[in-house]
């Protein structure tokens, strides 16, 4: 099969002048759904894959005219399965690997001997220690992390002068991440985090939400806003409307900020999500987009260099020449303390863009995107000292 | 002076006042400007989010993208009338108007394709597949060449207009917006969104010959971002819309520098000029408004409120 394709893809591209083939690997491994309160919003199963395929389309049409051609072939492997054959068979297929896998699994197959000098990236664990002392060199990171998210959350609060906050949390690791990294955050910025508390409850919050919420946030100490932690969407959606004092939601929930959603649609977005919206019936969401922008990254370092080895890329990806157009109003670039991509984060409410971060007024000596997440002097990263 | 032109035209035939028309992305209509009086005039409704536009050589006809109702509109110049729709491919952004006057080159955003339309049978002639996003249109004073911008795909795409074949594809910075033609058609120049540059190439060979860069006091590059740009007619002074930086640079042409920006409203995206050069109204998207440049001075005169995001503008004298 995977011969069958080789020869299909020379024989295609043989008409044109330097031809330079470039596979591209989607690695997943499918995690089981937690159990959530509403049925309302089922976790899409080609999340990820299909931004890829779109940012392959983007390469494709591109690259037809410079004799370039992009393959991406997907290899998914079920959670209780060992990933590494599957995995072996990517590295063999490709060297740019997506990864959409959780932060433990990544470092394990980023460890694997035979993905030394290949490119992996990370399109799905926004987990902050993969950014820091468990940075791998052969790692990029296309989906933002918590922080960035956080930080973004926290200068649009402070734009508000909304700087007292309470904090409400789940109990699964991605809630408590994504709490840790709003602490973090309040601290950055300067805001107070008044009052915080565990959410605990195993009730059916379709039916007790009234009476259980008003009770649960009584205590909180006087705030501007509620963020909530819930990344896995189990009770958040019950809290808006239901607090004790009159208050707006932010975090997982509410007021959100994120690598991309529907409702941006300025800086030429509107185009992206039309070709997204052409693939199927959903809309694109963020590790769609963070599988695009990686495919994107791929293409457009191919292009430029007309090269597919993936040492070349690297040098020209954390070079100043470095610029990739991810319709968000600004180029997007990596750090080259840690491999993470830099961008803007927009902070949406269900029906409209609210802010982007960075938002005017938060300056940074070198680029205003980096006051967003772990900066080169806090980041404990020393895998990318070549980069700098 | 201005005054007595002014009433020489009122008494003469107020009909002919030069005009300055808006297109109003996010309004549906077209603003008119009288360029003597500065104020808007009337306002036409077109169909949905109107971009490019651009009049038929005698200015009867005036050509409008509304690129969410995928057609190209023909409006009727004296009346403000919608006299019929071009097939026109979807999305359609920009276009230019080919010297013959009857053969509109139109950038097709949605759909990677550069549709070619004869205004008088009213039908599609050629359809000719370019890189992702085509935005920017324009064509060489000969006619012999059409250029297409596509702005995912990073390239300006050269198509040869008899045979409507592609005959090269030269790469230029990150999201290339707008293309013309310069110099009697011996260079041509592409503004890049995202690469913050205009990048010029020599039309005969179509090789880079140089590349020009801004620098905003007190603005991060990453907001500098080059759209629209226009050159007054002896060629040599050019003026380039920065988008989110709100500036205009003014570009010396024969030595490609930079000598001056100038401040105007919000995110401005496309100019025109009066018809004797000595005015210049720029688009600003997000302010909503019309800055009016006066060129031999270079400097902002006025803002007009025109509808929600204006975005292109053309010139009836």
């Amino acid at each position: 099969m995977f011969k069958l394709l080789l020869m299909c893809i020379m024989l295609t591209a043989s008409a044109a002048s330097a031809n330079i083939n470039v596979n591209i690997a989607y690695f997943e491994i499918t995690r089981p759904a937690p159990p959530v309160l509403s049925n309302l919003d089922p976790i899409p199963v080609d999340l990820g894959l299909s931004g890829a395929r779109l940012g392959i389309s983007d390469n494709q049409t591109t690259g037809k005219f410079l004799g370039q051609d992009y393959t991406l072939e997907a290899f998914i492997v079920d959670h209780d399965q060992d990933p590494m054959p599957a995995f072996d068979k990517a590295l063999t297929f490709a060297d740019y690997i997506l990864v959409n896998v959780t932060a433990d699994q990544l470092l394990d197959l980023a460890d694997t001997p035979s993905a030394q000098g290949k490119i992996l990236f990370n399109i799905a664990a926004q987990d902050g220690h993969l950014r820091d002392q468990q940075c791998r060199s052969n790692v990029l990171h296309t989906i933002p992390s918590y922080a960035m998210r956080a930080d973004a959350l926290m200068q649009s609060l402070l734009k508000k002068r909304w700087t007292d906050v309470a904090l409400i949390y789940g109990t699964f690791p991605t809630d408590r991440a994504f709490a840790d990294a709003v602490r973090g955050s309040i601290k950055k910025f300067g805001l107070r985090l008044r009052s915080e508390k565990e959410w605990v409850f195993d009730a059916d919050m379709r039916r007790t939400a009234s009476s259980e919420i008003p009770i649960f946030t009584q205590g909180f100490k006087d705030h501007d806003v509620l963020i909530v932690a819930d990344e896995v969407h189990d009770f958040g959606r019950y809290v808006a409307y239901n607090t004790w004092l009159a208050r707006p939601i932010a975090g997982s929930e509410g007021l959100r900020p994120l690598a991309w959603d529907r409702t941006v649609e300025q800086w030429g977005a509107a185009q992206l999500q039309s070709r997204f919206d052409k693939l199927g019936t959903r809309s694109m969401k963020d590790q769609d987009y963070a599988a695009w922008t990686a495919v994107r990254v791929i293409g457009e370092a191919v292009t430029r260099t007309t090269s597919a080895d993936p040492n070349v890329l690297r040098g020209y990806i954390f070079s100043d020449d470095f610029k990739l157009a991810g319709f968000k109003g600004r180029p997007l670039s990596f750090r080259t303390w840690n491999g993470q991509l830099r961008q803007p984060i927009p902070v949406v409410s269900e029906n409209a863009l609210v802010s982007q971060a960075p938002l005017d007024g938060f300056l940074h000596q070198r680029n205003e995107l980096d006051t967003l997440g772990l900066d080169l002097a806090e980041s404990q990263c020393t895998e990318f000292k070549d980069q700098k | 002076m201005k005054k007595i032109a002014l009433l020489a035209c009122l008494i003469a035939s107020p009909a002919f006042a030069a005009e300055i028309w808006v297109t109003n992305e996010k309004d549906d209509s077209i603003s008119v400007i009288d360029v003597d009086t500065l104020e808007v005039t009337r306002t036409i409704p077109t169909g949905e989010r109107p971009r490019g536009i651009t009049f038929s050589q005698d200015y009867s006809l005036v050509y409008v993208c509304a690129s969410d109702s995928d057609t190209v509109q023909v409006i009727d110049v004296a009346t403000g009338k919608i006299l019929h729709n071009l097939p026109s491919g979807e999305d359609p952004e920009q276009f230019a108007l080919h010297p013959n006057n009857r053969h509109l080159y139109i950038a097709n955003e949605d759909d990677a394709i550069t549709t070619v339309v004869d205004t008088v049978d009213r039908k599609v002639i050629a359809q000719i597949d370019v890189g992702v996003e085509p935005e920017g249109m324009a064509i060489s004073p000969d006619g012999k060449i059409a250029i297409t911008t596509s702005e995912t795909t990073n390239m300006a795409h050269w198509i040869d207009t008899e045979t409507h074949q592609l005959f090269a594809n030269t790469l230029v910075d990150a999201r290339p917006r707008h293309a013309e033609f310069v110099n009697n058609g011996t260079e041509l120049w592409v503004s890049s969104e995202i690469g913050g540059t205009i990048t010029i190439f020599d039309v005969a060979t179509q090789t880079e010959k140089t590349k020009i860069s801004f620098d905003v006091k007190g603005v991060h590059p990453d907001r500098i971002q080059p759209v629209g740009f226009k050159l007054t007619q002896d060629q040599k002074t050019a003026f380039v819309a920065l988008g989110p930086s709100n500036h205009i640079a003014v570009v010396d042409v024969a030595s490609f520098t930079v000598t001056d920006y100038i401040l105007v409203g919000r995110r401005v995206w496309h100019m025109t000029f009066s018809p004797d050069n000595s005015l210049l109204f720029t688009t600003n998207g997000v302010s909503g408004d019309v800055t009016v440049i006066d060129v031999a001075a270079q400097k902002a005169l006025k803002s007009i409120k025109v509808g929600r995001y204006p975005w292109g503008a053309a010139t009836k004298p």
